[in-house]
């Protein structure tokens, strides 16, 4: 299933153009593409370029640090760390099982995280691409853009983020980095004034995110094909799976489907997943490649995140959302969608499905309830599993007899999706690019389709689209054939 | 009773009894002088230097420093704020002081009198020293990184607790505390959870295991009023208060 395009036969001599930085993207990446004299594309790879280094230094930190020190690792989906800490940490502290209001609380958290990360990443970093064209000028592709053309939509991408923050807020003391949860459970309930609070806007955020899930199926009907086609790749598909077989983003077992739709492996427990996933190298990335030991490093790679939550489960436990996931995986005729662009369609689906769930929540009396935590006997090791906006996230740790984490292993939401992202640049060279002199609209092609799976390439900075970029072709004699450059103003000029 | 017997803080009349420093007299009056190796519960240290004051143009700690009839104590002004800036910002960068994943963030007596000083950046190169944990004690950790050698856990430990537990040893900078037992492991040593030497740490280098976080952000010390409000200078206020209220009762 690895594309050819992963490493060319004959590299020596071949044009190298790299894409540096990634736009409209969490963090710094490139992209780098090597063609021939014919500007035919041999190879497309895409790199992370940062190292953050976490696994190593909180080696010698006590386990009790770890939901609040893990979590500095993003700026945009530190709950997701958060809570996949504290669920390690709650089985080291031999909680078996958290009290209802616990875990309704960070349920909440959790969904009101979701429903932020899902806002910012639509409205913000990709809607100037869908709402505008991916070859629309640069100047105007932009959040800025979309305030001016279209600011109703502008303003309710803005208004849903901020209500996830609050929901955020609440709960976990602060909008970004706060200590709600801890091992074995929370350390704090919600007041009836918080959720009188939360109450009030709740109606309005339901409605706009109905809204979002329409304007996204508008576009990708409107051009039906080519959003199906764009990018697309056959891949398995990995998530975690409520015991029913519905929509689960906090707690559940594991499922892998290929692209057929066929159960590779269902319900599993998180705590094995050493058995099931293992994690590859390539000497080009410092990113690992994840893969499902099963069907080895070749085929076994697969995709998380909202198209394989959606594609994965049976069925949402929200009425609205339910709906919805019944359209979208009608148009896949019995397989599964394997549209990459389809990832912001599904993305919208969850986004009302956490504000369905939301509304559920808050009129549960156990959000106030004063059991807050369950400890037992101490554990030596705990594993941590959750769905992070992005995809499946995990967390791995053992401790010392002294209570001192001795071993760490996170494997994150994009480092999950390392392969299939890349398998989604490949295709978008080769359909493209291919013999085509380069641009800056054919360029943004590769960035659409790396936009899609909304990496968190480093989990805590932003470039936002007007980061300085210089491209330059250079043949086989070392000799400068092309050059774009691309300021920080957003202007683009050919200096050669 | 009263002595009759006055000093000037910034200006404002203060009275004093026979053998209090200024400090004990600030503090009895609900004026706030910053301070970190200061507890009004055991014998003044002198050593974190942060409670500096102007006392007739020399500079002095004011927890060691007698009050005195009609002296001018300046506690207040830019030169003396800067003073103890200066001396916080030593401290923040001679240890590693991580606030935003230390579990004493929002109770923590130097991030609080940081803030009341309003040292807002660093100013000085951080050592970033290497330090470790001392985690072998089934139910207390030490971090030697926070440690600011306020001496505090030395003194609790032997004036309240009578175990001598905890020991200043070397000079200037490689000063560092020491635990007094036969592997100089704290695991070892006569320490228990529930010593007033566990809980009269200002900072977070001396903390009990396997908790953190439990009080939640909004609700922690110094998360809605500054420390010269609620600090151990409110706390000695209301000790203070309930021993004149049994006074006059009496």
């Amino acid at each position: 299933m690895t594309s050819e395009l992963e490493t060319a036969e004959h590299p020596k001599g071949l044009k190298r153009t790299v894409i540096e930085p990634l736009t409209r993207v969490e963090g710094h990446g490139k992209v780098t593409l090597l063609q021939d004299e014919k500007q035919n594309i041999k190879q497309a790879r895409l790199h992370i370029s940062e190292f953050r280094g976490f696994e190593k230094f909180i080696q010698g930190r006590p386990y009790w640090e770890l939901p609040v020190l893990v979590q500095r690792l993003c700026g945009i989906c530190p709950v997701s760390h958060h809570l996949a800490a504290a669920k390690a940490t709650d089985m080291i502290v031999g909680a078996a099982e958290l009290t209802p209001t616990a875990e309704k609380i960070r349920r909440l958290m959790h969904f009101g995280q979701t429903l932020q990360s899902h806002a910012l990443h639509f409205f913000h970093l990709c809607s100037p691409d869908l709402l505008f064209g991916f070859d629309d000028e640069v100047r105007h592709r932009n959040i800025v853009g979309v305030i001016e053309d279209e600011p109703e939509i502008a303003k309710q991408g803005v208004l849903l983020r901020k209500y996830g923050q609050e929901v955020i807020r609440v709960t976990a003391g602060k909008r970004i980095h706060g200590t709600g949860a801890i091992p074995g459970g929370i350390n704090k309930s919600l007041s009836k004034d918080e959720i009188k609070y939360l109450k009030r806007d709740i109606g309005q955020v339901i409605e706009w995110a109905q809204q979002a899930v329409e304007l996204v199926k508008r576009i990708f009907f409107e051009h039906y094909d080519y959003h199906m086609s764009f990018a697309s790749i056959d891949s398995n598909m990995l998530s975690v799976i409520r015991n029913d077989g519905a929509f689960e983003i906090y707690h559940g077992g594991l499922r892998a489907r290929d692209e057929k739709g066929n159960t590779i492996f269902d319900h599993i427990d998180y705590s094995c997943y050493g058995d099931y996933i293992r994690e590859g190298v390539k000497n080009w990335s410092y990113m690992k490649f994840p893969f499902i030991t099963s069907l080895g490093q070749e085929n076994g790679w697969y995709r998380v995140g909202p198209l394989a939550r959606v594609n994965n489960c049976d069925f949402f436990p929200t009425p609205l959302a339910e709906r919805q996931r019944r359209e979208f995986t009608g148009t896949a005729e019995g397989r599964t969608v394997q549209s990459t662009l389809a990832y912001h369609w599904a993305r919208l689906i969850e986004l009302l499905h956490c504000s369905e769930s939301i509304a559920e929540l808050l009129n549960d009396s156990d959000l106030y309830g004063n059991e807050l935590l369950n400890k037992g006997e101490l554990q030596c090791c705990g594993t941590g599993v959750i769905e992070a906006p992005r995809g499946t996230l995990f967390h791995h740790y053992e401790i010392n007899d002294d209570g001192i984490v001795k071993k760490a292993n996170l494997i994150v939401s994009t480092t999950n999706n390392n392969q299939a992202m890349n398998e989604s640049i490949r295709k978008v060279a080769s359909q493209y690019l291919d013999g085509n002199q380069l641009s800056e609209a054919l360029l943004n092609q590769v960035e659409v389709a790396v936009r899609a799976y909304d990496p968190c390439l480093s989990c805590a900075t932003h470039a936002m689209g007007k980061m300085p970029l210089q491209i330059n072709l250079v043949n086989d004699k070392g000799e400068l054939l092309d050059r774009l450059e691309k300021r920080a103003s957003g202007e683009i000029n050919r200096t050669v | 009773m009263s002595s009759g017997k006055t000093f000037k803080l910034d200006g404002k009349a203060i009275s004093f009894e026979e053998g209090d420093t200024i400090m004990d007299a600030a503090l009895r009056a609900g004026e706030y002088i910053p301070h970190l190796c200061h507890n009004p519960e055991f014998k003044p240290h002198g050593s974190c230097r942060v409670c500096v004051v102007d006392v007739n143009g020399h500079s002095m700690s004011a927890c060691t420093r007698p009050a005195e009839q009609d002296i001018d104590v300046d506690n207040s002004s830019d030169a003396i704020m800067d003073l103890r800036r200066s001396l916080l910002q030593m401290l923040f960068v001679e240890g590693n002081h991580i606030c935003p994943a230390c579990e004493k963030s929002g109770a923590c007596q130097l991030q609080a009198v940081a803030y009341y000083t309003r040292m807002l950046s660093p100013r000085f190169t951080h050592f970033f020293p290497r330090r470790s944990i001392d985690a072998s004690h089934p139910d207390i950790v030490f971090y030697f990184n926070r440690c600011i050698l306020c001496g505090l856990c030395e003194r609790a430990s032997r004036d309240v607790d009578g175990k001598n537990v905890f020991s200043i040893s070397g000079r200037g900078i490689n000063s560092k505390l020491v635990f007094n037992s036969p592997s100089g492991k704290l695991g070892d040593s006569e320490l228990s959870v529930t010593d007033k030497a566990v809980s009269v740490c200002p900072v977070g280098a001396l903390l009990p295991k396997h908790q953190g976080y439990e009080k939640p952000i909004g609700k922690r010390l110094y998360d809605t009023k500054p420390i010269s409000v609620v600090g151990d200078a409110a706390l000695y206020q209301s000790v203070n208060r309930s021993s004149k209220s049994s006074e006059s009762n009496e």
